[in-house]
């Protein structure tokens, strides 16, 4: 009787099959469609003004410059300022840095106490902190201002810094509860009998369990917290914009020449630092995603 | 006799949903009590308001005549082992064993020591550096057990340990734990829904249906003389036979359908006439013969057997009913056999239709 246990010889080869050609030609046109635009973008901010003026975006610059570069970081003028997005970059930096660190730390404290340890009204309190995830900004911007008016921080570093961390309350929130609600029970019971206190468990238990949900909240709060640009133009003044709100500045000067090169340069510029973040950390993010379906 | 545990009208309601209901449990110094019942009867839920991790609507708690109704989890003198293990994932064995007394503060040295004897007891030396990843199912369990064992405590909960295991490791892993025992001799309250690990470990057991301790006693009595249909009907495997019949001539004998049964020797006293009654019979208790002996035996009809290895279970039709016989696999009848079915009256039950308690 003949072995049918395991297949034998080499698998027959399908790479040209209708299915194959089907999908890899739309990834590929997807990929032109989406790889485009950043193609002209490059190509755009290494040329010169007058390379510009001949008309073809297509083409690759005939002299490279890297000057467009350096005149969006370092000269490009907003209003009275002259010293480019290097300004807006590191008031980004000081914006979303404590934002992130903040509402990352607030909000997996909340969803590790939502989940482990309920108290009266929980689940009220859970309801109402979502349901503020799906009232339009615009909304709100107004009594924002004069909050933060009354507190003595509007326009200021630290009121914007607060705004951030107060939005990103529901989506975190929600996202560290429902992993942590994906952890055994059980661990936390044991933990308990063990005589480990909130913190105790908090830190040496669920901490070291929860990097991959760490990774996810830190690219959406880096990502988001670096793209915003209507909190920023709202609560801060021109010497603290931040760098989206800088680049608008630029691109939307409406004096003199349009300089196409500079404006390709900073918006690039603008958008390395969640580009970074994502090419860093891609493989943890998926994963990250995916954890809240895996059990130890 | 000195307690080791004692609750006294436990309640414990989730909403207006009442899961525990004035529950009462004395337990003895060294005993080894099992709470068994079906899925949702809250021998769980009981043994989370023990062990502290639930707080309770009214009653009271004691252990070690020490009032912990409100007593912290670790400061209750218990130690406690889970269905999944819970153990900690990013620590090494050594580091589970030790997380607990760490945070009592208990010195290093004794923690050593400790960690030793605990390591020693359940064989588990060449393991305390590993990660729990690395361990099998039963060499987790050995672990969450030496995790209990290392506080030192009086009592020890179990929250069905073995449940997660196949057939092989959870047969090793029972008689471990009763060996546990009988070397400790701490007192050990044992949650699990299988039957054999309550009758082959417990010194009582705890029947428990809708937060209600339906019976509480050794597990030959509850197989003997349970107190009701529930009680019958749950312990015994395969179940108990239930005819449906009728007391009558003052309680000497019993009706099913045209035969009668004698009562002389019932064990329960010589019960009332009643129109309503059930007669209980265990698979092992009844043979089948040829001929009829009346006042001992029923008249039954042969339908199918489940040969089982060493016996068979003969299922036959009496009066209408189903019943089945545990019979050597050698001697069983054959298909539509006319057959009599001799009932040894002493190790049956006989339970009133209305109330389901036994008489």
């Amino acid at each position: 009787m003949a072995d049918l246990s395991n297949p034998r010889g080499t698998r027959p080869k399908s790479r040209f099959t209708l299915n194959n050609i089907v999908l890899y030609g739309i990834l590929g046109l997807m990929s032109i469609y989406y790889l485009l635009p950043l193609y002209v973008m490059v190509m755009t901010s290494l040329k010169d003004m007058a390379e510009i003026r001949m008309g073809n975006i297509f083409a690759p610059p005939v002299e490279v410059t890297f000057h467009p570069w350096v005149k969006a970081w370092a000269e490009a003028c907003t209003g009275l300022n002259c010293d480019g997005l290097s300004r807006g970059f590191w008031n980004s930096v000081m914006i979303t840095v404590p934002s992130v660190i903040i509402s990352i730390i607030v909000a997996s404290v909340n969803g590790y106490a939502l989940v482990n340890w309920k108290f009266k009204g929980s689940e009220v309190f859970f309801t109402i902190l979502i349901f503020g995830s799906f009232i339009p900004y615009q909304i709100m911007l107004y009594p924002i201002v004069i909050i933060l008016r009354e507190l003595g921080i509007y326009g200021t570093l630290g009121g914007l810094i607060m705004v951030h961390t107060i939005f990103g309350m529901p989506i975190l929130t929600l996202l560290f509860r429902n992993y942590f609600s994906s952890l055994p029970e059980e661990l936390f019971k044991a933990a308990r009998v063990d005589g480990a206190g909130f913190w105790g468990i908090y830190f040496q238990i669920m901490l070291p369990m929860s990097m991959p949900i760490f990774v996810v909240a830190l690219i959406l709060q880096i990502t988001g917290i670096w793209n915003d640009f209507l909190f920023g133009v709202v609560f801060t003044k021109p010497e603290i914009y931040p760098m989206t709100v800088q680049l608008n500045n630029i691109v939307n000067s409406v004096q003199g020449v349009k300089e196409y090169n500079v404006n390709m340069a900073a918006t690039m510029l603008t958008g390395l630092v969640p580009l970074i973040v994502y090419f860093v950390s891609g493989k943890l993010f998926v994963r990250g995603i995916a954890a809240g379906a895996v059990k130890g | 006799m000195t307690h080791s545990i004692q609750v006294k009208d436990l309640k414990l309601d989730f909403g207006s949903v009442s899961v525990l209901k004035n529950l009462n449990l004395d337990v003895a110094e060294g005993e080894f009590i099992v709470l068994l019942g079906p899925s949702g009867c809250g021998k769980s839920t009981l043994l989370n308001c023990l062990a502290g991790l639930l707080d309770i609507t009214d009653g009271e708690i004691w252990i070690k005549n020490k009032n912990v109704t409100w007593a912290e989890p670790s400061d209750r003198g218990i130690g406690m082992v889970f269905q999944s293990y819970a153990l900690y994932p990013q620590m090494t064995v050594r580091g589970n064993l030790s997380f607990g007394l760490k945070n009592a503060k208990v010195p290093k040295d004794e923690i050593d020591r400790r960690i030793a004897r605990a390591a020693e007891i359940l064989q588990i030396q060449p393991l305390l550096d590993r990660k729990p990843a690395a361990l099998s199912g039963g060499q987790r369990q050995r672990v969450a057990i030496g995790r209990a064992l290392v506080r030192d405590v009086d009592v020890f909960l179990f929250d069905e340990p073995l449940s997660n295991l196949d057939a092989k490791l959870r047969a090793e892993l029972r008689v471990e734990i009763k060996r546990l025992h009988s070397r400790l001799n701490n007192t050990m309250i044992y949650v699990t829904h299988d039957q054999i690990e309550a009758l082959t470990l417990a010194d009582r057991i705890a029947i428990m249906r809708g937060g209600i301790i339906q019976q509480l006693a050794a597990p030959q009595e509850i197989y003997n003389r349970p107190v009701n249909l529930f009680v019958a009907g749950f312990i015994g495997s395969p179940a108990m036979n239930f005819i449906k019949g009728a007391v009558v001539d003052n309680g000497r004998s019993i009706k099913l359908g045209e035969a009668k049964l004698d009562l002389a020797g019932y064990d329960g006293g010589q019960p009332t006439d009643r129109p309503q009654a059930i007669l209980g019979l265990r698979p092992e208790h009844l043979t089948i013969q040829d001929h009829a002996e009346p006042g001992h035996t029923i008249p039954a009809v042969v339908e199918l057997d489940e040969p089982m290895g060493a016996d068979s279970l003969v299922w036959l039709m009496v009066q209408g009913q189903q019943v089945s016989v545990r019979v050597p696999f050698e001697k069983r009848p054959t298909k539509g056999a006319q057959v009599h079915l001799k009932v040894d009256i002493s190790k049956a039950s006989i339970f009133d239709a209305t109330t389901e308690l036994r008489v």
